[in-house]
Formats: C-alpha cells, structure tokens, sequence
C-alpha cells in the first residue's frame, strides 16, 4: 500500500499547487481518491466524520444495478437467439449480449466523463461522482440495435444541457440519464421504437417481430407473455428494463443501504396500481383493461421508479414531497401508456414531467411549515399585546 | 410537575473514551485565561494593561457593545499576558495564579431582592456572562425581560459529562442558583435525564421536563422548540448547570466562584476522569493528570467533537464547556475508502457500512473520510434534527444569505451546535454549522 501511495505521490507531485499542471489537479485527483480516501482532516465544524462519502453513496448505487445489467446482458442475446431458433446455451446468449451491451457502456463512460473531467478542470472543482451512475444508466434504457453514435451524441446531450448548464451535478431539475433516453427518442424515433429495435440484429434477419408487450397492446394484437415471463423478464424491451424480478433485488439493495428512497419507490407503486385498477374498471380498450399488477412488470416501470425517479437531485427533497412526487409519477405513468397512441411507454416522460414539477412539490410542503411557523408568531403576537 | 419529551430521530454516537465517575479535586495550574473567542459576536475592551494585579472577581475587559457586561478573573494574580492574533484581536487574556485574594460583594436573600439588584450583582460580580439568549446564543441583553429561562442537564453530545454525577453533591446551590434565575423571569424550565429521577428531579420552583432519546435531545435548542417554541421578536435565556451552581455559590459566599468541572475524556487518554479546577485552566496539567502523551498528533477540542473549539495543550479551557475531548488526528490515507461495507469500525449513521451493527464504543479520528461535493443526497439531515424545520432548507437560504427565508424556515429557533450531527452525517461534507454562524452574523449586522 505505502509503495503505491508513493508512487502516486511522485505522479501528483507536477499537479499540485503553483507547479505546470496545477489547473488539471481534478483530473488527477479524481483517479488519486479512488484508490486512496485522502488524508485530509476537518478545519471548521465538526471534528468528526461519518464514514460514508459520495463515492460510496454512488458505487452503491451502481452495485444495485448489476443484477439488472446481467441479466439485461443475458437477456438480450436470449431475445436473439429464440428469434433465430435453434439450440443455445446461457454462455452464447451472455456473451452475444455482452458484445453488444458492452461497448454501449464504455461508449457512455468515455463521452460522459471526459466532458466531466473538461468541466471540472475548467471549473477548477473536483470531479463529481455521479456520472458514475449516470454513465451506466443510459445504455441501460436503450433499445440494443441503437447505434454507438447516437449513444454518443445522447450522452453528450444529456451531460452538457441537462447537466452542466444548470451548475453541474446537484444542481441538474431533469435526470440527465432520462434526458439522454428523451433526447435519443424524440431525435431518431425509427431507432427507438417500432417492432424491430428490440432484438438485436433484428433489422438484418427476416421473419422476426420483436414487438414489447405495451406495443402490441398499442397496436390492439394478443399478447403472448403470462404474468411470470413479464416479472422474470424474458420479454423484449430496452436493455435491463424487462426483469422486474433482478430490478426488485437492485431495490432491497437501495432500501437496505438507504440510499434510494423507498417513499418514492412505495408512492409510485401505490399511484400506478391505483391508476391501472381505475383503467382496468373503465376498460375501453386493451391497455386499460391490461390488468393493474402487470402494468407494475411490464415495461420501463420497474426500473424507472426504482433507478430514475430515486435521483435525489431531480426528484422532490422532502420527505412529504417524495410521497406525493412518487405517487404522481406512478399516476402519470399508466396515464401517458394508455392515452398515448404515439409511444405506449409511459415511465420515461412520467418522471421527466414530475422532475420538472418537484420544486413545486417541495415548495408547497415548505410553505406548510413556514405557515405553521408564522400561525404561532402571530399568537404570540396576540398574546403579548 | 413534570413534562416528559421524547425525542426519536437524532443518532447517540458511542466513542471509547467516555470519562469515569471519578473526581479529582483541583489541577495544579499556573496560569488561567478568558478566551473572548468563546462569546458569540463579542468584541473585547480591556479593562487593564498587562502586569496589573487582580483578584478573583477583578473585572478584565468588558463588551463593546454593552460595558455594563464584564468579564472578570477567576482567580488572583497578575495579569500576564493578552495575546493578539491577526488585526489585533485578542485570543487569549492570560492571568498567572498567586494567591487567594476575593472580591467580596453584599448579598442578600434573592427572594427579598428586586429584579434590577439582582442583575447589578449578576453583572458587577461576572456572573452575568453564564447567562446566554436566544435567537443568536449571544450573552443576555440585562435591559431584556425573557419568556423563559432553559437549563438542559441532558447532556447527550458524543463523551459528553454526566451533570447528575458531578453535580450531585451541590444541589443545594443549584437550587439557591435557580431561586435567583427565578427573580429574572416567570418561567424556568429544568430538563433533567428521563432515566434519573433523584438528583434535579428534585429541583423545586421549575417546570421540570424529563427527556429521553439520542443525541441531539439534550440540545436547548430542542427542548425549546418542543416545550414553548421561539416566535418572531421573543427571547429566551439558557444557561448551563454548573453555572447555576456558580450563581447560588455567589448568593452563598459573595465571591465568584468560577468553578468548572472538566471531563478528559477520549480514546487517547489514558484515565479520563472528572476534575475539578476553576474556569480558563490550562491544558497540559488536565492531560498530565489524566495520562495523555501529548507528544502524539492528538486533537484537543474545547467541548464535544461534534461541536467544541480545537485547541492545543498550552492553551486554556473555555470558558462554557465541561468537556475536554480529545482524539487522534487523521491524517492518514485510506485505501479504496469508497467501497460500501469496508471500514465499518469508523462510526456512520449510513446502512453503507455495518457500522450500526456493532454498537460498542468506536475510536474515531478526524479524518473528513471523503471530500466536499455538491449537495445531492437528501433526507439525511432530517433524520438528525428532530425539529419542526427543513434543515437542508434552511441552509441553503444561509448559503444565499435570504434574510427573509432564513426568518421563516427557523433560523432563529436554532444555534450551530444543533447542526453538529449535520455536519458529522452528511453524505457531501458540507460545513453546516459554519453556514449557519456566517448566517448569525448575517442576522445581527441586519436586523439586529
């Protein structure tokens, strides 16, 4: 470890303060305190210091996801593989996901935080630690045929609008992994929905429909996939969103560590099942009378509201807030799948419409205690008069 | 009668360390010192010159802003040295110790004396400085009439004193202390420990509150806001047990007493114990006495380790704390810090280390474990203020200097020691009790 350390002292030594690379410190720093948590100590305020930090927070974060992502990985070369026919094994699907999935991720690392590092070194603070997240998500919640361009240039996007012309991170009012999803979907729609993005090389084999459930329901055909298929996640969609089964893991794992909040998780499931049941009673055509519990598996729900409408940065800051910003973005949610004949997924523009809408939430929670407050001045007020 | 208040959220960090019910009588200290760093907004006007000979009880410099509010000396001898830091400022009136000389001053029976004798004597005898008022935590405004008086024996903050055990054998001059606060207000609320139901559970003439739950509950800042909350334009009055102590021992004697029992407490000393010395001893003989290696890279810190001073071995104890905490730098490197479950012997309030799972006492060091980011987790603050208040809020209008929302989200109901827990369990390591003193001398510059 003292080698190590050394060494990397002798590397910093150019970098630190007043010598020919002091400006790209961040850069330096950010690799430094991944290895190592410095040595720095407390000046002002308490002297003492919990032991949990942002890289913590965030690596929790992406350990979640894992189940999600492997299976995602599997997943995809499973949905070729049945498409082609013929006998497999779990290796060839894995590794036929991995050659796909896996280039999207280091597409989305190598964009995403080398605007990073180029804000941090030009800003003069240190790199941040949730791109670490971020940069996993958005290949997550792309289709598999999308090409590593497109990847590129949503990331770029989401990074550089959503994220750095607002301050950067904590400051951001939309997710900037949704925003990059947004972005991809509204600038090349061919590539983002339709019966063919699913699958991988589905476009190059014929005879292959790879239709996602809420499509076909869309489009008024059967749907084939029971309750199970959809909760364990052998169905086509965007990458790691079909296992609700590996998303729910990827949740305890947030809730045990209390890391993501469960308010937001709880309220969503409560707002989508209420609003599924009140479609399911209507039942004018087929995605209201898709019954109310596998609205809850199908499609980006699960994912969303247990990955995406989490983020403590978008979503609403209070404790009261995020009950009814979950509840709300479970709501929207089944809302948009059903009314939009468009795109009948529903979770992605659910939570970018309830980010932008947060502060609002928060204001008027805010405003509660400050009216409490003032009630109670005024009776004092009374009273000494 | 007696109130009970339960606090829940708030976390009781348990380190090694924690002092002995044991007391030792009087450290052998050359030299005492008043540190004015130890009054909130208070600037200093010296009374005398270097080399004068006082008295235990001879004024030494008083308030700028209100001259009837002195500071005097704990004990007799000369006046040595006034240590002036940067624009001249004064750190520290140093006083070498010789001799037993008192100013005597006349009292009588508090209950016979009027309310303006009573705050004469306060203020003539050096008393008055022990009494502190809120919005703000600054020294008592003698023109002011407040709501209440708060006296806290609740003391919750990590290795922080037992006031139930040094205190026990001078209840007695508690309760002639508080017979005094008594012709200063309508109110005086005594929270005692919801566990201890013998010693100020006794304390007559007060509203008694029996509170229990983790820190920050013993806070008055707490009780305050649970009991009788601060409105717009109130004040309120606190002051800590030992010094109402002080006051009956006035009322008893007519000397300042200036007494002060320190706790050493922390996992590198050796016997932290009790001892019991007068306000502004020095610090080396405390740590001699209770087997501290002082050549070690130790932190000294005047009061708890959430919320004290650092200070250094030549220097002296403040002039409100019972506590002297003491722990280990940490300025060391960690490898691969950011992996959720490793080092779980360093204290967290996250489910990211298993930390909670071992409830034994830990040792700490003042490693920041991390670095300062931007604000993005949430949530984390409130569960560590158990106030009707946004925390995360509120400082974010300190941050903008927002006078108005700073005014209505609670700033006046809360002090920076109340943010302490706050600045040890964030997540970004943001310096909340530095926001919110910046955002105090905000408040008193503008509207005062």
């Amino acid at each position: 470890m003292s080698f190590i350390r050394k060494k990397l002292d002798e590397i910093r030594r150019p970098f630190e303060k007043g010598q020919k690379w002091e400006k790209f410190a961040p850069a330096i720093n950010a690799f430094d305190t991944f290895l190592f948590v410095p040595n720095h100590t407390t000046h002002k305020g308490a002297h003492v210091r919990d032991a949990v930090d942002l890289k913590r927070t965030m690596i929790t974060v992406v350990l979640a996801l894992m189940p999600a992502l492997v299976y995602g990985i599997y997943n995809t070369g499973y949905q070729h593989f049945i498409q082609l026919g013929g006998v497999f094994t779990f290796m060839d699907a894995f590794l036929h996901g991995a050659m796909k999935v896996v280039p999207m991720i280091i597409v989305s690392y190598v964009v995403g935080l080398s605007i990073e590092f180029a804000f941090a070194v030009y800003r003069g603070h240190e790199v941040n630690e949730g791109y670490l997240v971020t940069g996993l998500l958005i290949p997550m919640i792309m289709p598999v045929d999308i090409p590593l361009w497109m990847v590129a240039i949503s990331v770029a996007f989401a990074v550089l609008i959503a994220k750095e012309a607002f301050g950067g991170t904590g400051m951001n009012i939309l997710n900037p992994a949704l925003t990059a999803r947004a972005f991809a979907f509204f600038a090349y729609p061919t590539y983002m929905s339709g019966n063919k993005v699913w699958v991988s090389e589905a476009t190059t084999l014929d005879g292959v429909s790879g239709e996602t459930i809420l499509g076909s329901l869309a489009a008024g055909q059967e749907v084939s996939y029971t309750t199970m298929d959809m909760f364990q996640g052998g169905i086509p969609g965007s990458i790691a969103e079909t296992s609700a089964l590996w998303i729910v893991v990827g949740a305890l794992m947030l809730i045990a560590t209390g890391v993501a909040s469960w308010r937001i998780m709880v309220g969503g499931v409560i707002g989508a099942s209420i609003m599924g049941f009140l479609f399911n009673l209507w039942g004018a055509n087929a995605l209201m009378q898709f019954d109310w519990f596998n609205h809850l598996v199908v499609g980006g729900f699960a994912f969303g509201i247990v990955f995406m409408a989490t983020d403590p940065v978008s979503a609403a800051q209070t404790e009261k807030g995020k009950w009814v910003y979950g509840i709300l973005v479970g709501i929207f949610c089944i809302m948009i799948r059903v009314f939009n004949p468009a795109y009948p997924e529903g979770v992605m523009l659910a939570i970018l419409l309830m980010n932008v809408f947060a502060p609002t939430i928060d204001h008027y929670v805010v405003e509660a205690n400050i009216n409490r407050r003032k009630k109670r001045w005024a009776k004092a007020q009374l009273k000494t008069a | 009668m007696s109130k009970g208040l339960r606090i829940r959220r708030g976390a009781t960090i348990n380190l090694k360390g924690k002092a002995e019910k044991i007391i030792q009588e009087s450290a052998p200290s050359s030299t005492y010192a008043l540190l004015p760093d130890d009054f909130f907004a208070l600037t200093p006007k010296m009374h005398l010159k270097e080399g004068a000979k006082v008295q235990a009880g001879t004024p030494v410099f008083y308030s700028k802003s209100n001259p009837r509010i002195q500071f005097v000396s704990p004990v007799s001898g000369t006046l040595k040295a006034i240590v002036r830091g940067a624009k001249r400022k004064i750190l520290e009136v140093i006083i070498e110790a010789n001799g037993t000389d008192a100013i005597t001053h006349k009292v009588g029976n508090p209950q016979s004396m009027k309310r303006e004798e009573i705050v004469a004597l306060l203020l003539e005898s050096g008393c008055w400085p022990f009494i502190r008022q809120r919005p703000y935590n600054v020294i008592a405004d003698p023109e002011v009439t407040p709501k209440a008086i708060y006296i806290s024996t609740y003391a919750t903050a990590p290795l922080d004193v037992d006031f139930e055990f040094f205190l026990k054998d001078q209840l007695e001059q508690f309760q002639k202390g508080i017979d005094v606060l008594n012709q200063l207000t309508s109110t005086i609320y005594l929270a005692t420990d919801q566990n201890y139901r013998d010693g100020f559970a006794k304390i007559e003439n007060v509203n008694q509150i029996a509170v229990s739950g983790p820190h920050p509950a013993g806070n008055e800042s707490i009780i305050i806001h649970h009991t009788n909350p601060l409105a717009m334009h109130e004040k309120v009055w606190t002051i800590r047990p030992e010094d109402v102590v002080n006051i009956g021992l006035l009322f008893e004697t007519g000397q300042y007493a200036a007494q002060r029992t320190i706790a050493v407490a922390g996992s590198p000393v050796g016997k932290p114990h009790y001892i019991k010395t007068k306000i502004g001893a020095q610090i080396a003989p405390l740590c001699e006495m209770t087997q501290v290696d002082t050549q070690k890279n130790l932190r000294y810190i005047n009061g708890d380790v959430l919320t004290g001073r650092q200070t250094q071995p030549q220097s002296h104890i403040g002039f409100y704390n019972n506590l002297l905490s003491i722990i280990p730098e940490g300025n060391q490197y960690r490898m691969f810090g950011w992996m959720p479950f490793k080092d779980s012997n360093i204290p967290s309030l996250s489910k990211t280390s298993f930390s909670w799972l071992f409830n034994s006492a830990k040792e700490v060091d003042t490693n920041l474990n991390g670095e300062e980011r931007a604000l993005v987790v949430t949530g984390e603050m409130e569960k560590v203020f158990p106030m009707d208040i946004y925390p995360m809020q509120l400082l974010k209008a300190c941050m903008t200097g927002d006078i108005e929302k700073m005014e209505f989200l609670g700033i006046y109901e809360v002090i920076p020691e109340d943010f302490g827990l706050i600045d040890f369990a964030n997540t970004s390591k943001i310096e909340a009790q530095e926001i919110i003193k910046n955002a105090m001398y905000l408040m008193l510059k503008e509207v005062g």
